[in-house]
């Protein structure tokens, strides 16, 4: 019971929402939309779950004294903060029933000075760590490796205003020789063609992963039996 | 950890000292707001130099605040208008009129038990019957996920690929034109019979297999080139952050 009804749980919801593709009509077709707006339901759901399993981890770690528990507290206290600030719309105009959004708000304020100076700011870190990496990487070392490093240093080039430069006095026969126009050309042609062959691959891989997983061939997504 | 703590603590009095002198320079920003932006801005940045109290604390944070973002944003536009306003309508009369007046569809508790079956992830007792509503969401990303990677990513793809190899524009051959459709017809061809792996890789079959792997590489080497320039802007947002919103040096 605790592995077969998942199993089929999995089959009928899968199989319902592939007919309602062929059978777009009562009552397969409102099934499929339905499953679609439980599945947005139960993502929530799944947010819910990692909060409460992060205030978990870091509530055992204040709680044992575990080292470097003061930043748990930030944590905890970051969260609570934000909680409390998007739950109850606090500082937005008309309060709860407003947006929650709305500019001024205690949330949108925390977003725009908290959340987003600290995203922006660890992507942009590794602007750093992937120059570093590829001073170490990149070294020409056979005929594929030149080719990789050669298609990434036109594409960089090609969209600085240096690379314009560089190539502008080129005629106008051979502006295709241009480096933001080889970039282009490059993004547009050799790139889609590889692109192209790996999302082919990636798209055989799923659907036969999909099959498995509706037919119930593919189980671990269930966990362990001791569970 | 103690030292760090007051390391922690004495950048942040230093920088709220700094906040209220404003440093006499009248172009610093005067807004709260955006000296806190900056200061974690350089506590990010300051892992630069090592792994840090700052940097530490500033991660932590990021953690906290963006797990209550998303959950904050699935309870507002999802949980209530999808899940509370069709279970019962008029508890939602401030937040969405135009639903309040509906009649309620108790469909939706198959939902509400499936998610509450899923935090039962966090009891120690009766984890299994997460597997219900783990099951029904496997079950919807492989029914959608099927059907849309077959149409889009496996018949659309190909299907953009079956393209005239000679080009004619305005009455005469387009060299530029027929050489970039050989170059995509072909490389399709090459890339995807290097990933088959059923044959070995010799003759013609290897010289194929080859050509494909030079366009993942040049494939690969513009994903890198295009994922830097990314960064570069981001890391170029911040410093405008830095330099024009907080230190008012840029117009």
């Amino acid at each position: 019971m605790r592995r077969q009804i998942p199993v089929v749980i999995t089959f009928i919801v899968g199989s319902v929402l592939i007919i309602s593709v062929f059978i777009p009509h009562k009552p397969f077709g409102q099934l499929g939309e339905n499953f679609s707006v439980y599945f947005d339901i139960i993502a929530v759901f799944a947010f819910i779950l990692g909060a409460g399993n992060l205030l978990r981890v870091h509530g055992n770690r204040i709680y044992k004294k575990h080292k470097d528990w003061p930043y748990s507290v930030v944590t905890v206290a970051g969260f609570t903060v934000m909680m409390i600030a998007g739950l109850f719309k606090i500082g937005g105009s008309p309060g709860i029933t407003g947006d929650l959004t709305e500019p001024g708000s205690m949330f949108e304020d925390l977003y725009m000075y908290v959340f987003t100076p600290l995203m922006a700011t660890m992507f942009a870190l590794l602007a750093f760590y992937v120059a570093s990496a590829s001073h170490r990487a990149f070294r020409a070392k056979n005929k594929e490796a030149t080719v990789l490093l050669l298609a990434a240093f036109v594409i960089l080039l090609g969209r600085t205003p240096f690379g314009v430069e560089l190539t502008s006095w080129l005629p106008d026969p051979l502006s295709f020789l241009e480096i933001p126009n080889l970039a282009s050309w490059i993004m547009s042609v050799p790139n889609m063609a590889g692109q192209r062959a790996i999302m082919v691959g990636i798209a055989l891989g799923v659907i036969a992963m999909a099959l498995r997983v509706i037919l119930g061939v593919e189980r671990t997504y269930l966990g362990a039996d001791s569970e | 950890m103690r030292k760090d703590l007051v390391w922690l603590f004495a950048g942040i009095l230093f920088f709220g000292l700094l906040y209220l002198l404003n440093w006499g320079v009248k172009a610093i920003s005067t807004d709260l707001l955006v000296w806190i932006g900056a200061f974690l801005t350089l506590a990010i940045l300051s892992f630069l130099y090592q792994d840090n109290a700052f940097y530490k604390f500033a991660e932590h944070l990021f953690v906290g605040v963006s797990a209550a973002y998303w959950m904050c944003m699935g309870f507002w536009n999802t949980l209530v208008p999808n899940l509370i306003a069709k279970l019962h309508p008029p508890i939602v009369k401030g937040v969405l009129p135009a639903i309040a007046e509906k009649p309620p569809e108790y469909w939706y508790i198959i939902p509400a038990a499936l998610g509450i079956m899923f935090l039962m992830r966090l009891s120690p007792k009766a984890p299994w019957i997460s597997r219900w509503a783990l099951a029904f969401i496997v079950g919807t990303t492989t029914g959608l996920n099927l059907v849309r990677y077959l149409r889009s990513d496996f018949l659309g793809q190909i299907k953009s690929t079956l393209i005239p190899v000679i080009v004619v524009e305005n009455g005469s051959l387009s060299v530029g034109g027929s050489f970039s459709n050989i170059v995509i017809v072909v490389g399709v061809l090459c890339g995807l019979i290097y990933f088959f792996f059923s044959k070995e890789h010799k003759g013609l079959f290897g010289v194929a297999s080859r050509v494909g792997i030079y366009i993942l590489m040049i494939t690969f080497g513009a994903s890198f080139g295009y994922t830097v320039m990314a960064r570069i802007s981001l890391l170029v947002g911040r410093m405008r952050f830095l330099l024009g919103d907080w230190m008012g040096l840029l117009q």
